[in-house]
């Protein structure tokens, strides 16, 4: 059956309110302008410095672009980077799946301040990032520096040092899109698993996470894209060893630095590749949410 | 007699905390809590004394200034520009929306170092799409110089009002704007009186946030800046020289001070938003 809703009348307010015509003139020409600055406004800041990345990578044309792509720095800093987010990302997955179980349908003492301090990483900059591991695991003045010698380890300007660095900035993102959910969701469904004796690993595989599964594929977007861009806190530990520790945002500034600006250009178009593709799907995510949203609201109240 | 909890039997057993608190503690002290315990253990062996020597050399205030002046000054040029994106967005409706709304996320999405690539670009005084110009016609070199600084954070901070005031501008009721029209009062004082306050809480709130996020900016800002003490040196940038130079106590007390300045911005921002709610919460039920 479909309910046929009448278009509801727009208000207009009384003659009298409105009499003198200035004030409406004056609002519609408001309400012209307002997009048009708007639109300006963004296209300067935002639209024309990406434009300008596009057109200085393709300035020779496509051939030269993928040659430039094919440079072996360039590719063992897309291995780093790609490595990189393969450890952190499924780290701070499990990381961020966790403490939304734990936290989202608890009520206790200095909830809110441990959600504050799981947004930490957000408000610090990720140059005090990288520097807190410094002082921890350095070989010369770290805290753990005896231990790390003697075990013959090497975290900063190292692998393990740009992993940790990259752990830290991004594991907020997980955690902060599927609290939310969760918490709106309420417990009934896990209950209602439990009396029928499942496990809790089965009521979470499969209760808790398919009813979080666009937040949490939303989080996996918002991590990864991080985690692929991370500049500040991984510059700080890599120690920018070309063709060992060099990330390929850290790759896009030293080729910048060194005046081989079409080089810059090429692997700065990748990474905004990425983004942009990231971008894209975040939509997609995001209208797929809006979907289950919907959905789930027609099913309590119907 | 002992107390209940001495007494044999009537002590709850002692029971493990459940997989996900294990997990998310040990990995909050492993990533957090650890690396921080690092920075306020040197910091505290530096001695307050030293610590308020080394934290205000006049190197170290000038790039307090820079940063905390022009990141006020960028997030306040987007509170206001902020705003009229939100309202282009929710309030009027014209070909191309979509793409403007998606476009604001950029600056989320966007790796710093490629922002700082484009802007160095477009601002270049030589061949830059912007730079030029404005050189030319202005005398104003923006890439390597403080102005750069200051577009890099602009750029940067610019998706933090208009995605905090949009929301509250969507969920507004169109009956209080009437409401005000019918009592004869004119589309200005509607917007200041009625429309602002209710934003208000949203707005400031993005403001800090991009304030936040433009002090500790560094990536895009390094490559547009050519990082001359008391020039354009910005503070993280300080940070990462003191290390270069083997300065560790220099760094650690720089590093202590921003570190010190995101426990703040982040109370503020709690705080903005508790008085956000506060104010929903009232107006939703008088309205």
């Amino acid at each position: 059956m479909t309910i046929i809703i009448p278009e509801l009348q727009v208000y207009e307010p009384p003659k009298a309110a409105t009499s003198n015509k200035g004030p409406t003139l004056r609002s519609r020409l408001l309400g012209a302008i307002i997009p048009v600055v708007a639109c300006l406004y963004v296209g300067l800041v935002i639209l024309t410095p990406a434009l300008s990345v596009i057109v200085q990578a393709f300035a020779k044309g496509v051939e030269p672009f993928l040659e430039n792509l094919s440079s072996p720095d360039l590719l063992s800093a897309v291995k780093m980077t790609l490595l990189t987010a393969a450890i952190a990302v499924p780290a701070n997955t499990v990381f961020g799946l966790a403490a939304a179980t734990a936290i989202a349908r608890k009520k206790f003492r200095g909830k809110a301040l441990l959600l504050s301090i799981i947004d930490l990483p957000f408000s610090i900059s990720p140059v005090v990032v990288g520097l807190m591991l410094v002082l921890l695991y350095s070989p010369s003045h770290g805290v753990f520096a005896n231990v790390i010698n003697s075990l013959g380890w090497k975290i900063i300007f190292s692998w393990p040092g740009i992993v940790m660095a990259t752990i830290i900035v991004t594991f907020p993102f997980m955690a902060r899109e599927v609290i939310p959910l969760l918490e709106e969701e309420g417990w009934e469904q896990e209950e209602a698993a439990k009396t029928l004796g499942a496990n809790d690993w089965q009521v979470f595989w499969k209760v808790t996470l398919p009813s979080v599964r666009w937040a949490a594929l939303y989080g996996l977007i918002l991590t990864t894209a991080r985690a692929l861009g991370e500049f500040g806190a991984v510059s700080v530990v890599s120690g920018n060893i070309i063709g060992e520790t060099q990330t390929l945002p850290l790759f896009v500034e030293d080729a910048y630095k060194q005046y081989q600006t079409e080089l810059a250009f090429g692997a700065a178009t990748v990474l905004g590749g990425v983004a942009l593709v990231s971008l894209l799907l975040k939509l997609l995510v995001e209208n797929l949410l809006e979907h289950d949203k919907k959905l789930h609201q027609a099913k309590t109240e119907g | 007699m002992p107390p209940a909890w001495l007494r044999p039997g009537t002590r709850p057993p002692f029971k493990l905390p459940s997989w996900p608190w294990r997990i998310t503690w040990l990995y909050l002290g492993l990533v957090l809590f650890l690396p921080l315990g690092a920075i306020t253990l040197r910091a505290a062996g530096v001695g307050p004394a030293g610590f308020w020597e080394l934290a205000t050399t006049p190197e170290a205030i000038a790039t307090y200034k820079l940063s905390f002046g022009l990141a006020l000054l960028a997030s306040l040029i987007n509170g206001v520009f902020g705003l009229v994106i939100a309202w282009a967005l929710v309030r009027s409706s014209f070909p191309g929306q979509r793409f403007l709304d998606s476009l604001i996320d950029l600056p989320f999405a966007l790796p710093t170092a490629v922002a700082g690539l484009a802007l160095s670009a477009v601002y270049s005084s030589e061949n830059g799409w912007l730079g030029e110009p404005l050189h030319r016609l202005f005398g104003i070199k923006v890439a390597f110089s403080a102005y750069g600084v200051g577009v890099a954070m602009v750029f940067i901070s610019l998706p933090f009002v208009v995605r905090t005031v949009e929301p509250v501008l969507r969920s507004l009721e169109k009956e209080q704007e009437e409401a005000s029209w019918c009592l004869g009062a004119s589309s200005a004082q509607t917007f200041f009186r009625v429309v602002l306050p209710q934003l208000m809480p949203a707005m400031l709130g993005g403001i800090a946030q991009g304030f936040s996020r433009a002090v500790g900016e560094y990536g895009s800002v390094v490559m547009i800046s050519s990082n001359i003490p008391f020039v354009d040196l910005i503070t993280p940038t300080l940070i990462i020289q003191k290390l270069e130079e083997y300065d560790i106590d220099g760094a650690t007390v720089i590093g202590s001070v921003m570190l010190l300045f995101a426990l703040f911005s982040l109370l503020v921002i709690n705080l903005i938003q508790v008085w956000g709610q506060r104010y929903q919460a009232t107006s939703s039920a008088v309205g």
